[in-house]
């Protein structure tokens, strides 16, 4: 036999947890986000691979090589 | 039994009464403010980086507000204006709203920071600080002078929101502070003289309490005459020009004919017509601040900001 008493209180607390939730989710779009401006702003894209890899030849474009 | 303890149980909180801890209202004013200093500032910033900036300015003012509901409870639980705010009212825990307070405040500061630059995150942590501890805890129960000095933390948004962009303070972000700053004890006195507030049964020392009206008129002039230069003087930057120090020289006008109506009054003329003069004078000072700011913003697009 299933126990199911519905309380005032536990409508109250379902809406606050789903409150919540798009509290957070929204507060991860807002990292993720800054991250990709961030990142943009870097102006050149691959030197943020650079920074602390090795750069990948594939990166490297054909004009570049002939420098 | 469960069912039984649950009636003891205080009424669980839910996410609007959190809500209402940060005093929606005001964070308002702070974010129109602070989006003008924003812009503005003579830097361009991504659109994003300045809504998370403003977000981030928005939070941290209402973490304060939260700050300041959390020690201010038993005061709050007297006057009628503010019975009904969550913890009087009892639908919010007071170590809930320290909890979302502080919380909030390290969020909104470190967030700040990295979106933005540091030197806007630390004057948000400085407003921050200087409403929940130097004007609420310090000064409010102390000084009649609690809402002059208090009034720094009202007038720093814009400063913020131009240090976000430019990441600096300079004169002009340093103006408009002042502007706010040399506002509020004129905007808020004519408030104090035709509200019949309960501030002395709380022991809070307002101004209208300690000293009586009479004085409040004379400084509501003082502050008001104060305040001209500072309005003026922006004009003389880079972000105002002619067509501001016309607005101004006519907002300051209009502003100081109603304070100047105010103190020349006594409280007989002011019984007897209800306080016309000075629900007028406030009335004149939210107009007062708004349009200097509403014309900051459509400065540049004129064609006649700058000089």
């Amino acid at each position: 036999m299933t126990i199911k008493v519905e309380h005032e209180m536990h409508n109250r607390r379902k809406s606050k947890n789903y409150g919540v939730f798009i509290l957070l989710i929204a507060f991860v779009a807002l990292v993720f986000g800054l991250t990709v401006v961030k990142v943009l702003q870097l102006g050149d894209a691959k030197m943020f691979e650079a920074n602390d890899h090795v750069l990948r030849p594939a990166l490297i474009t054909a004009d570049e090589v002939q420098q | 039994m469960t069912d039984a303890s649950l009636q003891d149980t205080p009424r669980e909180a839910g996410l609007g009464d959190y809500f209402a801890l940060l005093k929606p209202r005001v964070m308002s004013l702070v974010v129109f403010t602070a989006l003008v200093g924003l812009i503005v500032a003579p830097v361009p910033v991504h659109p994003f980086i300045a809504f998370v900036g403003i977000l981030c300015v928005a939070v941290g003012a209402g973490a304060s507000a939260s700050l300041n509901m959390w020690w201010d409870a038993d005061i709050d639980r007297i006057m009628k204006r503010t019975a009904n705010r969550p913890i009087p009212s009892g639908k919010v825990q007071p170590e809930e709203a320290l909890a979302v307070g502080l919380a909030l405040s390290g969020f909104s500061v470190i967030l700040l920071g990295l979106a933005a630059n540091w030197l806007a995150a630390f004057l948000l942590a400085f407003t921050i600080f200087f409403y929940a501890v130097v004007y609420s805890m310090w000064l409010k129960r102390s000084t009649p002078q609690n809402i002059v000095i208090g009034g720094l933390s009202g007038a720093l948004p814009p400063m913020i929101g131009w240090a976000i962009a430019a990441g600096n303070i300079t004169i002009e972000s340093t103006l408009l502070v002042a502007l706010i700053f040399m506002w509020t004890p004129p905007h808020f006195w004519s408030l104090a003289i035709f509200v019949k507030s309960d501030y002395g049964r709380a022991g809070v020392p307002m101004l209208t309490e300690t000293h009586g009206r009479r004085v409040t008129r004379n400084n509501i002039m003082g502050y008001m005459v104060a305040l001209v230069p500072v309005a003026l003087a922006i004009g003389f930057t880079s972000i105002g020009g002619p067509l501001y120090l016309a607005v101004s020289a006519a907002l300051n006008m209009w502003f100081l004919k109603a304070c100047f109506v105010v103190w020349r009054r006594d409280e007989e003329q002011a019984e007897a017509d209800n306080f016309a003069a000075e629900k007028n004078a406030f009335k004149v000072s939210l107009a007062y601040l708004f349009l200097h700011f509403a014309v900051l913003l459509v400065l540049p697009a004129t064609g006649f900001g700058g000089w």
